[in-house]
């Protein structure tokens, strides 16, 4: 098995932290991982995106060629990566942002009102989160509790206020697909 | 032994402090920014540590230098242009013999280049790079796990030899996040009297690079040269994979390997039975053991990501005894597992070997 997931959106919208909890929820259920960030002269409002590998063999490349799901919070991003999925592949799409249809044919699309589920939670920032719940869903790549005490792992620093809405925010999305 | 998931950078940097690293100076540049940042915070935290942003390349160099001779585990970390500044200094140190560990996270080049991930500073880390007859050890990490372990061991090699021992790695090693589990380093072991405290009551002690009678300076150099060949002969490290039964073997080092070890899945996949020699001391490099293959295996393909540097080292060691190959992307282009086998088929026949020379 080997799955690679890229995500993007605006900076700020909790990007690179989507990666890094998937990164850290695989590691922990035992399988080889790489977490790679796009770096380079970003500016800030700028667009951010990372990609993970998660295989149970060893991981050659950080890089994906062909993506296996791709995770979009907003429409620039859609733009630019819908290309990159492979035949078959999933596409995530924050639908409460992102108001236009995806032009690629071929793959499964997956529309998640993540902003507005977030908002209604009481913190319209865990909208990444809301979309980590649904991508865990359809992929079973990493089992809800070994992802959540992930998540409290990689946001350890941060309050704990913040931490529980993002575990239920991980649940609505996790719910939401069905 | 706990796993934990960590950014290249900082894993370089996590491991020579618990290697015991207690200076570091530099000065920022893309690709490796993540190294001081983590140093200033681990430094302040242990006892006796010293961090410093200096003023310059120029300046950080020197400043390991002083803190190696005071008996500091030291270390300084750049990318391409940052390292061509310090080379004066590293000069200074292989003429000294003074330990240090310096970090090289390669970047597109030459001149300013980008900031992509490259390997076009080969040359400059396993040439000595500085002025003068000496050596640097130069490893390859590919992985977290070995940008740990090879950290912690720089630092042993560096006291056993008293020499500047570089790790030579890329941009996508630094800002790549891997599991990675720290090994309990080695206790230190250098002589207490090599270090400069204050002579006291004892007898002085003069540390210099420059020795101006040309039979003194040559006797320096020819101790240096027995001390290169015995690291030469002891200190060469290497990986092999999916070597046994291989008919074609593809020569690559850090990332390039990791982007060879994919490829090869995919030339077995379709019949090709290809395998990997991967150099992990880039100096020493490992010649023999190289030479070993090329006695019954007749098809080498180096891949770099530069125009061609290791190469060199590969025809260096196989001496006409087998056909060589080479792809490069230079640049800073990452080429994908994907592209690299595509290029293997088209330049391998099995009846004629690798058809395309360089």
């Amino acid at each position: 098995m080997m799955v690679k997931t890229l995500f993007a959106g605006f900076g700020g919208q909790g990007v690179l932290m989507m990666g890094q909890t998937l990164a850290h929820g695989a590691m922990s259920a035992g399988y080889h991982v790489t977490y790679l960030p796009a770096y380079g002269a970003e500016v800030r409002g700028g667009t951010a995106n990372c990609t993970v590998a998660v295989s149970d063999d060893e991981i050659a490349s950080p890089i994906a060629s062909e993506l296996d799901n791709l995770v979009v919070l907003n429409a620039p991003s859609l733009f630019s990566f819908q290309n990159r999925i492979a035949a078959g592949g999933s596409l995530f799409m924050n639908s409460s942002i992102i108001g236009v249809e995806p032009s690629r044919k071929g793959i499964r699309i997956f529309k998640i009102p993540s902003s507005e589920m977030a908002e209604k939670l009481g913190n319209p920032r865990a909208a990444n989160t809301v979309m980590m719940g649904a991508l865990m869903k359809v992929t079973g790549m990493v089992p809800p509790d070994i992802f959540l005490s992930s998540m409290a792992a990689v946001m350890g620093s941060k309050k704990k206020s913040i931490v529980e809405i993002n575990q239920k925010a991980f649940m609505a999305g996790y719910e939401f697909l069905k | 032994m706990t796993k934990v998931l960590m950014q290249g950078n900082k894993v370089i940097a996590e491991a020579a402090i618990r290697a015991g690293c207690r200076f570091y100076a530099g000065y920022p540049i893309t690709p490796q920014n993540e190294i001081p940042e983590y140093m200033a915070e681990r430094l302040r935290q242990v006892e006796g540590g010293v961090f410093v942003q200096s003023e310059s390349e120029v300046a950080a160099i020197h400043m390991v230098i002083g803190a190696s001779a005071a008996g500091a585990r030291s270390m300084t970390s750049s990318s391409g242009p940052g390292i061509s500044i310090k080379q004066e200094g590293i000069s200074s140190m292989a003429a000294c013999q003074l330990p240090a560990v310096i970090v090289n996270m390669m970047r597109g080049g030459p001149g300013l280049g980008n900031i992509s991930p490259s390997q076009g500073d080969y040359f400059q880390a396993t040439r000595g790079g500085g002025h003068g007859d000496y050596r640097t050890i130069v490893l390859g990490p590919a992985s977290a796990q070995e940008l740990a372990d090879l950290t912690m061991d720089a630092f042993d090699l560096a006291d056993r030899y008293r020499t500047p021992v570089m790790i030579l790695a890329d941009g996508m090693m630094g800002q790549m996040m891997e599991p990675v589990v720290f090994k309990e380093p080695e206790p230190r072991a250098y002589p207490e009297g090599l270090i400069m405290k204050g002579a006291g009551a004892g007898k002085r002690k003069i540390i210099r690079g420059l020795i101006l009678d040309p039979l003194a300076l040559e006797e320096h150099n020819w101790m240096l040269d027995r001390k290169y060949r015995t690291i030469a002969r002891q200190e060469t490290r290497c990986e092999l994979f999916r070597t046994e039964d291989a008919e074609l073997i593809l020569v690559a080092y850090g990332t390039a390997a990791r982007i060879a070890k994919g490829a090869i899945k995919r030339l077995r996949d379709a019949g090709i039975r290809a395998g990997l020699f991967r150099p992990i001391s880039l100096w020493p490099f490992p010649t023999n053991e190289v030479r070993d293959l090329a006695t019954r295996i007749e098809n080498f393909l180096v891949f770099e990501m530069s125009t061609g540097q290791m190469v060199e080292d590969v025809r260096l060691a196989i001496q006409g005894e087998a056909r060589i190959g080479f792809f490069g992307r230079p640049g800073g282009v990452v080429p994908t597992p994907v592209e690299l086998a595509n290029v293997v088929m088209r330049r391998y026949d099995r009846e004629r070997g690798i058809t395309e020379c360089c």
